[in-house]
């Protein structure tokens, strides 16, 4: 392997002030590709998952995979990935925009940021060179404030990463932020960032393209012919997501009953049309974007009381929606433009707002409590207001929501009506009108999550082939193939929207061109395997527990309430144990004959 | 009577959802001719929730839910 790296890591320790380059172990490259693979593995051999996630021993990765900035489609993509504060266990999230592919351009594969600075501090990367910078004076600004002022100091060309003051207070629900609305949403990473004292990262580069790294051009060039042809042709990535992006969903969930509204309470949001994404067109949507090098163009630009946002994915507008039982398109575009400003999760956020607002209707969250909002279902007020509070909570209440609803329901004694999975909020599929997507939900290994292997393409959407998404038979398969899969393409850096029209040959024929290696579909899947396997293993050094893989309770024991999927639960007590079977698993843990076909023979025994 | 809910690009010059005598329609098939959507634009169709395939039988009180390519995450 040769091509596509610039085998360059820089190691910034912030509580020295120490800033060393590393190079990367081609080894690992090929074993693990790059990106959320490579980053795992890194992170488990540096023995962070015994590490407090928000004391100075965690250790937070952005990295890069090795399409990465590269011409392939839909390339602008990083992670980063720590310990969660959320879960406790692994955390990668991923993001667009053009950040990722700014860092690569500089030169770089990845940055390993450790330790805690003395003082609030910034990293300022320009090509090869790297420093740390003081950023007092930017404490406390919203995220798009601190990437206008960055970039007022180092020039338009350069690109911002920031916290903002979500991320400050450690909020256990923070997101990372870039390029003003593209997020690393989930698992709270923002918290990490904030514990050690980093507001953001700005990368400026000489290089707009990675061509003087790509192992063979013209066959890149064919493999990325190839590839877009696909997508330009293919009804979801041609036309369907660049029209109405992913708020389309709405209308295709509500419809089959697996919308779930007011905390799962029930799957059927008879005002579901007033949130979808046909209704987003005909009122606030001002055009659609596109992250770096993406023909696609998913993203939303929405007119927010004047202001020209970022606006809202499927999942916010359901969270917002149907979840806290509002129709008001406006409030959730408003709801959404407030977490990118405070830098939230915009799925954690507003589910743990629906969690609170069951505890309200039985009882448990008193109106005292509320502090003059109460937490009434659809009251538009309450959620703008609790996002705000959220993000830097002030009150007991406030503080104990911006932990995730699953702290806040096992402290007011019910834990059932916290709908996560490791203490993360689960996504806008009901796993009980949806049998496979429960499986991927239940197994996650960054807990309640959509983008681990995202079944509702076979069982909802008909791609590549239609499931019936009420069986369970099959569908453990079907899972383990997506999780490996879409551990494939995070790793590479590719964004997992390309899947709806490509698969595994094309994604091997693009990595194949661009490093030199020579993976089969087959070969491919098998690493995505060893990715999957890497991360359940920090998680088992992390201290999970096989009980850890479970739905709530509400999903196996109440059945839907009413639509169409009346009477459905989840079958997940019967597909668990075919999943571990699929995966080689016993009691939710790598076999150590897994482990050795995986070539994880580090981890045999641990 | 027969609801049948359109969505993303099939409401262009068409709407969003309309009542059909039960009488007038033995299949999907019918319905898309009625509608004039050419069957390569249908990608999701919908009977009371259930996915189905077009040519399926209809019949009085049923919702039919008919999508073009759309998709998300």
């Amino acid at each position: 392997m040769a091509g596509s790296y610039y085998e360059k890591i820089a190691r910034i320790n912030l509580t020295t002030g120490e800033i060393t380059t590393e190079k990367l172990d081609m080894e690992l490259a090929r074993k693990f590709i790059g990106g959320r693979g490579l980053g795992t593995k890194i992170l488990y051999d540096e023995g962070v998952a015994s590490a407090a996630p928000l004391s100075p021993e965690n250790k937070l990765i952005y990295i890069t995979g090795p399409m990465t900035g590269s011409a392939s489609p839909s390339s602008g993509r990083y992670m980063v990935v720590t310990k969660s504060p959320l879960t406790g266990m692994i955390a990668c999230s991923n993001s667009g925009g053009i950040w990722g592919a700014k860092l690569k351009y500089a030169g770089w594969d990845a940055l390993i940021v450790e330790g805690e600075a003395p003082d609030w501090t910034y990293i300022n990367i320009v090509d090869d060179k790297i420093e740390l910078l003081n950023a007092e004076k930017y404490f406390g600004m919203m995220s798009e404030e601190i990437d206008n002022a960055l970039k007022a100091v180092h020039g338009s060309n350069a690109s911002v990463l920031n916290i903002g003051p979500a991320g400050e207070n450690q909020v256990l629900l923070a997101a990372i932020m870039n390029d003003k609305d593209r997020a690393a949403g989930r698992s709270g990473v923002g918290a990490v960032m904030g514990s050690k004292k980093l507001k953001a990262i700005v990368v400026t580069a000489s290089r707009n393209n990675i061509a003087d790294i790509i192992y063979d051009v013209p066959a890149l060039k064919a493999a990325n012919m190839d590839c877009l042809k696909l997508i330009r042709e293919n009804g979801v990535t041609g036309q369907g997501l660049k029209t109405y992006g992913t708020a389309v969903l709405v209308n295709i969930v509500n419809n089959i009953g697996a919308f779930p509204t007011k905390n799962w309470q029930e799957s059927y949001y008879d005002k579901g049309d007033d949130i979808s994404g046909e209704t987003l067109v005909d009122t606030y949507l001002v055009k659609n974007s596109a992250c770096h090098r993406c023909p696609i163009a998913c993203g939303r630009v929405v007119n927010v009381n004047g202001k020209i946002v970022g606006g809202p994915e499927y999942e916010p507008l359901w969270a917002y929606g149907g979840n806290c039982g509002n129709n008001d398109l406006n409030t959730i575009d408003e709801a959404n433009m407030l977490c990118n400003e405070l830098g939230l999760d915009a799925i954690s956020v507003p589910c743990t707002i629906a969690a609170a607002m069951e505890l309200y209707q039985r009882g448990y969250i008193t109106e005292e409590e509320c502090d003059g909002v109460p937490l009434e279902w659809g009251s538009t007020r309450a959620l703008i207001e609790w996002t705000k509070r959220m993000g830097q909570p002030a009150s007991p209440l406030a503080r104990l929501m911006s932990s995730g609803s699953a702290r806040l329901c096992e402290y007011y004694g019910h834990p059932e009506y916290s709908m996560s999975v490791k203490k993360q909020e689960m996504p806008a599929y009901d796993a009980r009108g949806i049998q496979g997507i429960g499986i991927t939900y239940a197994t996650s290994n960054r807990g309640g999550c959509h983008v681990r292997g995202y079944m509702i393409s076979p069982e909802v959407l008909g791609l590549p082939q239609q499931l019936d998404r009420t069986v369970t038979e099959g569908k453990a398969f079907w899972a383990k193939t997506f999780q490996d899969l879409t551990a494939v393409i995070d790793s590479m850096g590719n964004c997992l929207f390309t899947s709806f029209a490509l698969g595994a040959p094309q994604y091997a024929a693009l990595l194949n061109a661009a490093t030199g290696t020579n993976y089969s579909p087959q070969e491919l899947l098998t690493v995505g395997d060893r990715i999957y396997n890497i991360e359940r293993m920090f998680n088992k050094a992390a201290g999970m527990k096989p009980e850890d893989d479970r739905l709530p309770k509400r999903l196996s024991e109440e059945p839907i309430s009413d639509g169409p999927s009346k009477g459905q639960v989840s079958q997940i007590k019967l597909t668990l144990p075919q999943y571990y079977e699929a995966r080689g698993w016993v009691n939710a843990f790598p076999t150590d004959e897994t482990l050795k076909k995986l070539e994880l023979d580090e981890c045999i025994g641990k | 009577m027969i609801e049948v809910r359109l969505f993303a690009t099939l409401r262009k010059g068409r709407g969003k959802i309309f009542q059909l005598e039960a009488a007038a329609f033995s299949s999907g098939t019918q319905i898309l001719e009625y509608f004039n959507i050419p069957l390569d634009e249908v990608a999701i169709f919908l009977i009371n929730g259930f996915h189905a395939k077009p040519e399926s039988i209809v019949k009085d009180g049923d919702i039919v839910a008919i999508f073009p390519p759309v998709g998300g995450g």
